[in-house]
């Protein structure tokens, strides 16, 4: 299979970055619908996979070579960060992937949906709503999938402690107990 | 939004004087025609479907979370119990999405091997789809018993090669656990070559059937726009006439040197479903007799390194599973452990038309499309 290539949707799309360590187009939040539909036009009929990648605030070393020579080791604050990432096929041309990639912060992480243009992500972009938190603007049906919907708290978020009492119901003891032995309380 | 995207809208006939509503019904999650834990929410008026809701997460464990927390090889046995009527498969998927990140080569054997058992679980799966199809139809137990006597000679089979009859665990990184046993191969030989007697005895029964053929066709019609457009794979794609198959797309592994065909549909209704399935079968069957023909003795397990520990890397393997695209996405960091590991599940994306499908059809239907789009719980809801 031949590969989608990156760079006439960079052309298009200044704004839009290529990470090669990734493979993949990181195209900002503002205009991944347009590029979506621009890509639809252009025979990209197939969103294969969505999910979502949730990145912690790090510190990383880096080396810097200063004017006069000497290495230093300065540390650096990457402030963490989600990814939702696409993967794209071309049927028609049985071409592909193409990877693309919105990313947003993690408080408040806020996407444009491409449900729309490609009604694959429909389920699995409410999935990475229920599991990461994020929001989709423009799915028209964003609702958790897989848990339940009391459930609080996203599950694949890489700082989700699950609570101490997750199976905790309340049953009947002590006091309500005994009133219900009497028939007092109908449970 | 497109035509393809909006679902049709069902308008409900008042009738003057008669005080009509409309019947919730939740279906499941232990309605035996779910084939699992799976729930449907449906509105009905009378027999009409209006609304289908499908609600998911009864079987959910969070299976991606497991993964990232233990070694790559350690979720090779978990991937199993994703489909677990395609244990091998899913394994290939995941043995090939890991070595796409390192360099190995996985010698000749192995690759036939691993043909070999995919395209016997592509028989067990599309042998049991059409016994619990005919199941859902109404014709209770006997043909399924007929798909699970042939069913059981494969797993027999697995059972020699792996020592388990589902839960194979069979692949690894670079090839296979082990070699097959002594006389392994012409066993499978004995059984490929008696299996078109079981499948034309199969389709003399069925495919002709006047109820069959009543209830099935022309119900669930699925268009091909939509199908692209909601990432449908496998059967139910070709079904609705798109010649997209990864083992032609792709060539992953040594599919490039085999000698098939793709069926597929016209009208992209339950039937055409159903027979792209059996028709994939007699196709599968020829690949196994080419690659029983071509397998030669060797080692079945490459160079790969013991301690799996890929360089900071992503990568998406897929490969064409009985029911679509399974595919997995995963992110290396130089630690032992994947940092994101994603599983594509192909019941999941076939999920999505589900709704469309049933709108304006009757109940009775809507458990026949459901029956016709496999899916397994295990894998919708991993």
């Amino acid at each position: 299979m031949s590969e989608l290539s990156h760079e006439p949707v960079l052309e298009k799309f200044p704004e839009a970055e290529w990470d090669e360590a990734a493979g993949a187009v990181i195209v900002p939040v503002a205009q991944a619908r347009e590029m979506a539909e621009w890509l639809l036009g252009k025979g990209v009929d197939y969103c294969s996979n969505v999910t979502g990648v949730d990145y912690l605030e790090r510190e990383v070393k880096e080396k810097v070579t200063q004017e006069d020579g000497t290495v230093e080791t300065i540390t650096k604050t990457e402030p963490g960060r989600i990814d939702v990432v696409y993967h794209l096929y071309s049927m028609q041309n049985k071409t592909g992937p193409l990877v693309l990639k919105q990313r947003t912060t993690r408080g408040g992480a806020e996407v444009a949906s491409l449900m729309p243009v490609w009604r694959s992500c429909e389920l699995q972009e409410r999935e990475v709503f229920d599991l990461f938190g994020v929001n989709f603007t423009g799915h028209p049906d964003l609702r958790r999938l897989l848990m339940w919907d009391e459930f609080e708290g996203h599950p694949m978020r890489k700082d989700y402690v699950e609570p101490f009492d997750y199976e905790w119901e309340p049953t009947p003891h002590d006091e309500i107990f005994e009133k219900h032995k009497k028939g007092k309380v109908i449970v | 939004m497109s035509t393809a995207t909006a679902a049709p809208n069902y308008e409900l006939i008042q009738q003057e004087g008669l005080d009509t509503g409309l019947l919730e019904i939740s279906m499941g999650p232990h309605h035996p025609s779910t084939h699992g834990v799976f729930r449907m929410d449906v509105k009905l008026d009378g027999e009409t479907v209006v609304d289908l809701r499908p609600v998911f997460g009864y079987l959910h464990r969070n299976h991606e979370k497991l993964a990232e927390n233990m070694s790559y090889l350690s979720s090779m046995p978990f991937t199993d119990r994703l489909d677990y009527f395609n244990s091998m498969t899913n394994n290939w998927a995941y043995a090939l999405a890991c070595e796409q990140m390192i360099e190995v080569e996985v010698p000749e054997r192995a690759e036939h091997l691993r043909v070999i058992m995919a395209e016997l679980t592509r028989l067990v799966n599309h042998v049991s789809l059409v016994g619990f199809f005919i199941n859902d139809l109404g014709a209770l137990g006997t043909p399924l018993m007929y798909a699970f006597r042939e069913r059981e000679k494969i797993l027999d089979l697995f059972e020699k090669a792996s020592g388990a009859r589902m839960m194979c665990n069979y692949f690894r990184f670079g090839g296979l656990r082990n070699d097959v046993p002594e006389g392994w191969l012409g066993e499978c030989r004995e059984l490929v070559e008696r299996f078109p007697a079981f499948l034309d005895e199969y389709e003399q029964l069925l495919c002709e059937n006047e109820i069959i053929l009543s209830r099935t066709q022309g119900v669930g019609v699925l268009s091909r726009e939509l199908a692209i457009s909601a990432g449908i794979t496998g059967p139910m794609l070709r079904a609705s006439g798109v010649n997209y198959d990864l083992r032609k797309v792709d060539k992953y592994g040594i599919y490039g040197r085999f000698k098939f065909r793709v069926p597929y549909g016209e009208e992209g209704d339950c039937y055409d479903r159903f027979m792209v399935r059996m028709l994939e079968m007699y196709e599968s069957l020829e690949i196994l007799e080419q690659a029983l023909d071509a397998i030669e003795p060797g080692p079945v397990m490459g160079n790969a390194p013991r301690v799996f520990k890929p360089k900071a890397q992503e990568s998406y393997g897929r490969i064409e599973g009985p029911k679509g695209e399974l595919g997995f996405y995963l992110i290396a960091d130089g630690k032992p452990q994947p940092y994101r590991y994603r599983v594509r599940p192909p019941s999941l994306v076939n999920l999505t038309v589900l709704r469309d499908l049933c709108i304006g059809g009757k109940i009775a239907d809507a458990v026949i499309i459901l029956g016709s789009i496999d899916i397994v719980l295990g894998e919708v809801d991993r």
